[in-house]
């Protein structure tokens, strides 16, 4: 087994996420390919959110699985453990098997509630708050921080965590369905559980859950008959009914939910189920809103095949036949980007133009702090780099994450593969353009 | 006046006449259903789907057509049930559809009952009169009109608003639990490395050049298929995934009981699961309707043109694989073989060629069925046909004995059939026409045929 000299991780903090270390150009912290000839399985790794951790799932001699951290494997060992993911508070979890039961393991400890089965972890805004999904007896419930909901379902479909973390809303099954019970569907077996309390009605669907920016509402896309959509917000439903929804928004003002809709085969944006945008579009979803709260942002499609962004109602000019993907709002509120895609060929938007570059894949676009500047991991010929303002990094790593901007904006954490050794560098944007 | 054109006149003898039990089975989803319909909300309804939501298109269809009769041929069922023109596919859309119009919507309980026993029980969508009518006109499009109009009255057959029902709740067609479709496939890793050591169902890879996306029956009830892929993956050594969260099931059943908004749904979720995890392409595995789904009926009710990532079909991938030399062939598998050419692939698609060079390179004895390509005789299963379920099988098998004498022709043992719905409708076929022989998806004959090097052996 060969000795590598790695420099010292920080370990998470309990109070929040840790400090970047923005002063240190470059640290070594994992030799990948020595890695891959310690164990006989190394499967695909993480990274923590500041760079200073690689943690990759291995398979150790006894054939049981551990995480290998910066080189260095745990201590606990597990039949079988997957979906690593970092919490916003660099917290390392993981997905653990053991003597048939399943849990989640924080940082190697798992959660003394154990399952049939677990799966689906995810944290609030802050990191301090983990759920996942579970099942036991058959019965499915959800667990926040390793303790149980009271209440069990027939099924648990999609779950949100709120930003603050002290909401846990989730899709639920409420009522059994016999085998082809189509009449009992269409009276409605499905609501929305929050916290342990279960809405008070059910319906034929209800979809995407989401939480208000301040922990305090849930909104939901619901399916009242047939072909018959509308939103709830906190079990109240719109007034409006329409024949298909997409995904809610909350306004940060005052609670106001917006949603796209869809009347008379073509679909606008709807405020608390009346008429927000006047325009009418073959499609639209994934509407965003402005960190000042002011502006509106959503994919849309013009006319059939024609793909791009509008902001406050107004279709950027230029088009797309492939896809148009979320867009990115800069932290002043006054930019906005995209991943797009023309002919099978990747690049970014800003502000209604396309970067000159094309790429086989690009990652979401990352503003700096004073919102001048756009950066994005990108792929081509297998190789990874970071493309500023349109203009490719000359250099390319065989595995990268996506990059993040110092509060000055003077310089990006880049987190890499090079070589088959991790490393976490701090660049100087100047040298990327 | 030719038969056909009797037929269409309305003065045949034989019209209206009384349907046998194997043709009128009982059926919750149009015997309850009807009891709740009102003549208004029939009228609105269909006035409705031909005012809004079809346009233009079914105008020109409706006012192209000549009632020449001569799609009659291209129909299995037509040519199944004694060339009874009851069944030509002009009669379908002349006894559901154009009345309809021509009635302006003002059509009893019965009338939609028997129009969804018409358009779901009877007709495949398997688009072969199309090719036999002069003007080229997509009789498939008009049935699937009808169908749309009876989703919105809520008269679907029972099994296959079920089905429906499950892809709106879970995003796949057999109500497969999140927990239950994880656990199967890394049972299904477990199971591949058993052959191939390092064999893996890699999940949730972000930036793998290929998502692999299957459809419900396969973590269901053939998860075998799953642990296939997974031995073929690794031995050509692709960099791949499958997602551990809805999206994974590209089968779209909701398509064919006119539920658009949920097939739409499921489209969406399909997709975007593709993009969250920035892979080039997805390969499919072997289904026909799920092609048709997933690369033109959903995309474009969402108003892709084309999918935002490309789809490509287990033929097609499997084509690659052998011609790159990514697979190499040692095994040839022995017994008579024929094949079926999926309606949805071949007729849809083109890849009979395809198809057939993978016959031959993995078959000794390969025996082409007649007709073939484009002309080939749907399996009556898919367009959502097999999935109405037990009280509709009778009937099924009777519309598809052209099938039957096809098949059997071949001297065949075994069918190759790539495709889900074609594999379980021609196991019916086989055991209600005491054919003898049994059917395989190429994924079975591929891994006991290809090389596994040494050194991957487990």
């Amino acid at each position: 087994m060969q000795d590598i000299k790695v420099a010292d991780s920080k370990v998470a903090v309990e109070d929040g996420p840790p400090e970047i270390d923005w002063g240190t150009s470059e640290k070594l912290l994992a030799d990948v390919g020595e890695i891959k000839e310690r164990f006989p399985v190394v499967h695909e790794p993480v990274v923590s959110p500041d760079g200073e951790r690689f943690a990759a799932p291995v398979k150790i001699d006894d054939g049981r699985f551990t995480m290998c951290v910066n080189g260095t494997v745990w201590d606990q060992t597990f039949e079988v453990l997957w979906y690593p993911r970092f919490s916003p508070d660099g917290r390392l979890t993981v997905l653990v098997r053991d003597d048939d039961e399943w849990t989640v393991a924080v940082e190697g400890r798992p959660w003394e509630e154990k399952f049939e089965y677990a799966w689906n972890t995810m944290f609030s805004k802050d990191g301090k708050v983990i759920a996942a999904q579970a099942k036991r007896d058959m019965k499915y419930r959800i667990v926040v921080d390793g303790d149980l909901w009271s209440h069990e379902f027939i099924s648990i479909r999609d779950l949100a965590v709120s930003a603050a973390g002290d909401k846990v809303a989730a899709i639920v099954q409420s009522v059994p369905l016999k085998e082809a019970d189509i009449f009992g569907f269409m009276e409605g077996t499905w609501t929305v559980a929050v916290n342990d309390k279960t809405w008070d009605r059910n319906f034929v669907n209800v979809y995407c859950p989401t939480i208000s920016p301040d922990d305090r509402h849930v909104a939901v896309e619901v399916r009242l008959d047939i072909c018959e959509y509308t939103i709830a917000r906190d079990n109240l439903l719109w007034n409006e009914k329409f024949g298909c929804v997409w995904e809610p928004s909350f306004l940060p003002d005052n609670g106001a939910v917006i949603a796209p809709v869809r009347t008379e085969g073509s679909w606008t944006l709807a405020r608390d189920g009346s008429p927000a945008w006047s325009g009418r579009y073959a499609q639209l979803w994934h509407q965003k809103i402005s960190p000042n709260g002011k502006r509106i942002a959503a994919v849309v499609a013009p006319a059939f095949g024609k793909w791009t962004i509008a902001v406050d109602d107004s279709a950027w000019e230029k088009t797309y036949d492939d896809a148009v993907l979320e867009p990115v709002f800069s932290p002043d509120s006054q930019r906005i980007a995209a991943v797009v895609k023309d002919r099978n060929r990747w690049t970014i938007a800003v502000d209604g133009v396309p970067w000159t570059e094309e790429f086989d894949m690009v990652w979401d676009p990352v503003f700096s702090p004073d919102s001048s500047r756009v950066a994005a991991k990108i792929e081509r010929n297998g190789r990874y780099s970071i493309a500023i303002d349109g203009k490719v990094w000359s250099r390319g790593f065989e595995a990268l994450w996506n990059p993040l901007f110092s509060p000055d904006g003077s310089s990006l954490l880049v987190k890499a593969v090079e070589d088959g050794k991790y490393y976490r560098r701090i660049v100087p944007a100047y040298e990327i353009l | 006046m030719g038969f056909i054109q009797t037929v269409l006149s309305g003065k045949s003898e034989r019209m209206p006449r009384k349907l046998g039990p194997e043709q009128m089975s009982p059926d919750r989803g149009l015997d309850d259903t009807i009891k709740r319909l009102t003549p208004e909300r029939i009228e609105s309804t269909i006035k409705r789907v031909m005012e809004k939501e079809t346009a233009g298109r079914l105008r020109v269809y409706l006012d192209t057509c000549v009632h020449c009769g001569l799609c009659s041929n291209a129909c299995h069922t037509y040519l199944s049930r004694d060339k009874d023109p009851e069944f030509s596919p002009v009669a379908k859309v002349k006894n559901t559809l154009w009345e309809m119009v021509k009635r302006k919507g003002k059509v009893d309980a019965e009338f939609i009952k028997n129009a969804a026993r018409i358009a779901f029980t009877e007709c495949g969508a398997c688009r072969r009169c199309s090719m036999y009518c002069p003007f080229g006109i997509d009789i498939a499009y008009l049935i699937l009109v009808v169908r749309r109009v009876c989703n919105l009255l809520g008269v679907v057959p029972a099994y296959l608003q079920d089905t429906t029902n499950s892809h709106a709740a879970t995003s796949n067609q057999m109500w497969v639990q999140r927990d239950e479709w994880i656990d199967t496939l890394q049972w299904q890793e477990e199971d591949a490395q058993g052959v191939i050591a390092k064999a893996r169902i890699p999940l949730e890879k972000e930036g793998a050049d290929i998502m692999y996306s299957v459809i419900a029956p396969e973590p269901k009830i053939l998860a075998q298929l799953i642990n296939y892929m997974a031995q073929i993956m690794t031995i050509a050594g692709l960099d791949w995934t499958m997602p551990a969260t809805d999206g994974w099931d590209n089968s779209n059943m909701a398509m064919y009981s006119g539920d658009f908004e949920t097939m739409g749904r499921v489209e969406r979720q399909h997709y975007e699961t593709a993009l969250r995890l920035k892979v080039k392409r997805i390969v499919m595995g072997e289904c026909g309707h799920a092609f048709r789904g997933a690369v033109y009926d959903g995309p474009k009710w969402l108003t892709w043109k084309n999918p935002p990532i490309p789809m490509v079909h287990a033929v097609d991938f499997y084509y690659d694989l052998i011609t790159s030399g990514r697979i190499k062939i040692v095994n040839k598998f022995k017994e008579p073989i024929t094949v079926q050419d999926p309606c949805n692939i071949v007729r849809g698609l083109g890849l009979g060629q395809k198809l057939r060079y993978i016959m031959n390179a993995l078959c000794e004895d390969f025996r082409d069925v007649s007709p073939r390509f484009e002309h080939n005789y749907c399996c009556m299963a898919g367009g959502g046909v097999i999935n109405c379920g037990p009280p509709w099988k009778k009937s099924r098998m009777l519309s598809i004995k052209v099938k039957a004498d096809q098949l059997a022709a071949t001297g065949a043992k075994v069918i190759v059939t790539p495709c889900h719905n074609c594999h379980s409708g021609i196991e019916d076929i086989i055991k209600y026409y005491k054919l003898g022989m049994h059917t395989k998806f190429i994924c079975e004959i591929l891994v006991d045929a290809m090389e596994i090097p040494q050194h991957l052996k487990a």
